[in-house]
Order: C-alpha cells, then structure tokens, then sequence
C-alpha cells in the first residue's frame, strides 16, 4: 500500500513534466500546424544557460529566470528565422527544419559545454517526505515541480480565456485568415505562441533536469516521453496535454517500481498504442475531420 | 524491359564497386560497406515516406531487429549467410507488417509520434532480455571470409562485397517495384488518398505494404550493418540512427532511390570529414567530436529552406530536362489552402 502511495506520487511527479512538455507542443501545433522536434533540445540549452548563471552567481532563482527569459527569446528568433518560411511548405518540411534545429543545438551545446555530464541544482530538498513516519515519495522539489507546471498551465488557460491577447491567439489557431481579415497581427501572434512554448519547454527543463543530469542529449527522453503524452492527449488540447502527461507518469511510474525499469520505455509505447488504437488522434480529440 | 535496364544499370554499378573496392584501401571499403548498408535501409524509407506518403521517424527500430536477428542467428545456428540475412529481412518484414496495421489508422503527427515511440522503446528489450541479446556490451557477428579468397584477402573487402550485393539487389527490387502498379498506386493515394480509394484502391493494405516492403529493406540494412560492424548493440540504434536515415531520405531527395544513395554517402562521409577539419583548425578533441553534428543540423535546415527536394532533386534540375518527378513527392504534402489550416494536415 505505501509502495503504491510512493508510486502514485512519484509518477504524478514525473507526469507533470511531460505535461509541461507536452503543453509547449501544443502550444506550437495550435499556432502553426508544427510538431516541434526541437523542443527538448531547446530546454536542454536553456537549462544550460541557467546551470552558467547559477554558477556564476550561486543564486538558484537568478538562474531559473534567466533560463525562462531564454526559453521565451529563443523560441521567437527560431520562429522568425528558421521556422517562418516552412510554415506554408508541406507539413514534412518543417518536421526535418525542426529535427536540424535539435541536431544543431545539441551540437553547439557539446562544442561549447562539453560532453560530459553535469549535475543540475534542485529548487528545494530532494529529500523524501514524510506524514506521521510514512514516506511520500515525493520531496519538496518535487512539489515545486507540479506547482510549477499547474501554476504554468493555470497562467495560461488565464491568458487564452481571458485577455485580449488570448482571443488573438485562438482565433490565429482557429482560422488564420478571418483572423487576419479582423486585424490580428498573425506574424506577431505566431511568434508569441512560440515564445510561449520556448517558455514552457525551459521551465520543463530546470525542473527534471536535477533527476537526470545535464548532458546535450538529457531531454531526448524527457522530450519523447512529453510528445507521447501530447499525442496521447490529442495535440489539440491543452488540458489533454496534462492528462496525458500524467496517465504517463503514473503507468511508467508503476511499471518501473513494479515491473522492473527497462521496461518504462516498452510501457510508454504500449500505452500510446492503446490510446491511439481506440481513438487515433488522441483521447481529447474534439473533430475527426480530414482534408479531403 | 525496364527490368532489363535496371538490373544492367546494377550490374553496371557492380563492376565498377569492384573495381573501386580492390583499389582502395581497407577503411575505404568498410566506408562503402557502411554506405551500402545506409542505402539498403534508406532506400526501403524513401518509398514509404515520397511514395506512399506515411511518415516513420522510428526507422531505427527495423534496422536493430534485422541486426538483433541475424546475430542471434549467428551466434547459434551454422546458417550460410544469404539465409540469415533472408531471416533478417523477413523478421523486420513481419515486424513492419504489425507496425503497418496500426500505422494504417494513424495519419501525420500520431504515426510520427508512434514510430517515433517505437525507435526509443524496442532497444530497450535488449537489456530486458540480456541472457538472449547481450543486454548493453550486445552479441557480436563475424562474418568469415570464404576460404577460396586466399588466407590474405583483406576481410573488409569481403564486407563491402556483402554489402553491396545486398544493396543492388534491394534497389533493383525497388526500382521495379516503384515502375509497377503497386508503385503507381502509392503514387496515387500519397496525392490524394480519397479519389485513390474511389479509384478502387486498397488504401489500407497498400499502407501496409509499404511499411513491409520498407521495414523489410531497413531489416536487411541493420543485418548488414551487423556484419560490417561486427557487432550488435542497443548503442548503434538509438534516436540518433532513426533520425540519421530520415535525414538521408530527405537530403537525397525524397522517393528517389538514386538520392538514398546520395543520402547514405552523405550520413557516412560527411562527419568524418567534418571532424578532421575542425580537428585540423585546432579544436579540442571533445569539441571537434561535436561540430559534425552542429553542422549536420546547419545542412538539414539549409537544405529545406534552399533545395527541398533534396541532391538529386537538385542534380535532376541542372543536368536533365525539367523532370517533375523529382518534385512531386513535396506537392503531394502541401497544403491545399490556407482555409483548411484547422483540418488535420499530414499525408493525406
């Protein structure tokens, strides 16, 4: 029964982070119709910046913001640069633009960093907790964790729903040209979601990156695990993001504690299976159109 | 005829590989080798991805069971090398088989999103079942060079021999098949998969057939991949193999077999090359060991954005006459129109 409560909490842990990945997907995939490979590769570099600036200033939040800052520029100056002129070109072109920005990120990381593995400061104690003598399973950085990402994807469904910034947004997502016609600024609109997502991603970073080390592939991982649960979810949806970003967690969480760890990746492909057996474009899709 | 014309341009192609294998040195046939394993398995992946217009980002997954397969089989049965590399190739053909039943339901990101599973989850097994699979060290595979040859034929020569044979039969299967009615029918439903099935075409089973044919070729490309690197290992089929051959397929030109080629020279050669430069420019050893793989992704985004249809695209452009083949594969993906940006996109 305690092994189970351990499980349980570890696996929402872990779920919120391919949640956050998951929701930096669908943040793009809304906006623009991309699948962005680059995602883990993005975060593993901010992470980078951050570990540079927590050095050098022993100050752990300096470099928690610094490496969102840098999540949220370097999503925009790839979306303007490389990403801009793929996104009217088959959906193929952007999928092998988006694999060359990981494989060049991952490339300048080993040529400036290094190969060799790092450790990544945690926020709080890793320390497991305890209520009256029995163990949790989780530690108060794994807290911060799920509060950091629910915190993130509250902020954001308040930014979709509620703010006029996030009308412009949904209505891009929605129907690009009538959005166009009304006076949205696509260009810009597109830009910010890929901020957004550069964002997400980063913070998804610094948060797992203390339980895996920092090596330029740390996030491959990390990063096919959050797709799976995009995928899972539907890609349309942000709520279905974090749903499958938890199922995730908690199923891969059981298998590793139960059945042994080389089977979590096994269990991450079976659990995609399934979902995308029974419903092929994810649990949250809403429409089953296709292009005729 | 036109099985004519391809296996005489093979054989052609043949005498020439011969030629070049005996001159060159030993290294220089093991790069050959590789390249002709690369091509194997690229080639099967262009016609899945510019012909049928299904998406596998997990290509790696065939490659390792078409290894895994013929180093089992190496290790514990006496067979002669042509039938363990049948072996292999008929396993990675099942295995595809299984993946293409499913893939036939899924379309765009969700088939990427589970091929892509499937190349991070299935090396996996082999630390699961480490007794049989030699878990992360992996099982070696040695091919012995015939006795006929001499005791002082250099091995890798034979090595290149294999690979090669291996790669001119695949890509004179292939071409033919692509000059068939089942190529011309990839052809029709990658372009519009709704009249293909009006047409009276079996969409699903030809989406299955394709992934067969294509993990068949990527099983046949690990196997020989196996013997010219003398062993198997979860490490050679990570992601980065996967996305290595989809690389090839793309900067070769999608859907051509000629551009796989170009491809796998590309994947096989370009590194190395890349490395002694920097290395030779003064770079630490750890560094320049990097810069192949920053500027590979330099040459994949340069490639999209200024030749997408890739080398022999391009080729195809300076040397022939405007040949709309070369280009067809990436008007089959377009968006029809700005208007249907909310319905799903992919390879429909």
């Amino acid at each position: 029964m305690q092994e189970f409560l351990e499980f349980t909490l570890g696996g929402i842990a872990f779920g919120m982070i391919y949640a956050a990945i998951g929701l930096s997907l669908v943040l793009i995939w809304r906006g623009t119709r991309i699948l962005n490979y680059a995602q883990g590769g993005m975060a593993m570099f901010t992470t980078y910046v951050a570990l540079i600036v927590i050095n050098h200033t022993g100050n752990y939040w300096e470099g928690f913001g610094v490496a969102l800052a840098a999540g949220l520029v370097l999503g925009a100056v790839l979306e303007r640069t490389v990403i801009r002129p793929v996104e009217n070109k088959p959906p193929l072109n952007a999928v092998i633009v988006t694999i060359g920005v990981l494989i060049f990120l991952e490339g300048l990381a080993g040529i400036i960093y290094g190969g060799q593995f790092r450790s990544f400061p945690p926020a709080f104690s890793v320390v497991g907790l305890k209520i009256g003598g029995t163990a949790l399973g989780v530690s108060r950085a794994d807290l911060f964790t799920g509060g950091a990402v629910l915190a993130a994807a509250l902020l954001l469904a308040v930014l979709f729903r509620a703010t006029s910034v996030g009308l412009r947004l949904r209505a891009t997502a929605f129907a690009p040209n009538v959005a166009r016609l009304l006076g949205v600024r696509i260009g810009r609109v597109l830009t910010l979601g890929w901020a957004l997502a550069g964002l997400i991603g980063a913070l998804a970073g610094v948060l797992v990156t203390p339980a895996t080390f920092l090596y330029p592939n740390s996030m491959d991982s990390i990063f096919v695990l959050g797709f799976t649960a995009a995928v899972i979810g539907g890609l349309e949806s942000p709520v279905g993001a974090v749903a499958g970003g938890l199922i995730l967690g908690v199923v891969l969480s059981y298998a590793g504690g139960y059945l042994g760890s080389d089977l979590v990746s096994l269990f991450g492909l079976a659990v995609l299976a399934v979902v995308l057996m029974v419903r092929p474009s994810g649990l949250f899709s809403t429409t089953a159109t296709r292009q005729v | 005829m036109t099985l004519a014309r391809h296996t005489g341009a093979a054989l052609l192609v043949a005498v020439v590989l011969l030629i070049l294998t005996v001159r060159l040195s030993p290294f220089r046939d093991f790069q050959i080798a590789e390249v002709a394993a690369y091509a194997t398995a690229i080639a099967g992946l262009t016609y899945l991805i510019g012909l049928s217009g299904q998406v596998s980002i997990g290509h790696g997954a065939f490659m390792a069971i078409g290894a895994y397969i013929a180093a089992v089989i190496g290790l514990h049965q006496h067979w002669p090398l042509e039938l363990i590399f049948l072996a292999s190739t008929v396993a990675a053909a099942v295995a595809g088989g299984i993946v293409g039943v499913a893939a036939a339901r899924l379309r765009g990101p969700y088939l990427a999103g589970a091929t892509l599973m499937l190349a991070v989850a299935l090396p996996s097994l082999a630390n699961r079942y480490a007794g049989l699979l030699g878990g992360d060290q992996g099982l070696s595979f040695s091919v012995t060079t015939p006795a006929f040859l001499g005791v002082t034929f250099p091995p890798t020569r034979w090595l290149a021999w294999i690979a090669c044979i291996g790669a001119l039969i695949t890509l004179v299967l292939l071409a033919n098949l692509g000059r068939s009615r089942i190529g011309r029918s990839w052809r029709a439903l990658r372009d519009n998969e709704i009249a293909a099935a009006l047409s009276g075409l079996n969409v699903a089973r030809l989406q299955i057939l394709a992934f067969v044919i294509s993990s068949a070729c990527a099983g046949l490309g690990g196997a020989l991949l196996a013997a010219v690197s003398a062993i198997v290992s979860p490490g050679a089929f990570t992601l980065t193999l996967s996305i290595g051959l989809i690389t090839g397929a793309i900067l070769g030109g999608l859907g051509s077999l000629a551009g796989a080629v170009w491809g796998a020279v590309v994947l096989v050669f370009v590194p190395t090359y890349v490395q002694d430069v920097a290395t030779s420019h003064g770079l630490s050893s750890a560094a320049s060991s990097n810069v192949p793989i920053a500027a590979y992704g330099v040459v994949l985004i340069a490639v999209m954005l200024l030749f997408p249809t890739g080398i022999q695209g391009g080729l195809r452009r300076l040397l022939g006459p405007v040949a709309p083949a070369a280009s067809t594969p990436f008007n089959a993906l377009r968006r029809r129109g700005p208007a249907s940006e909310h319905q799903e996109e992919g390879t429909t």
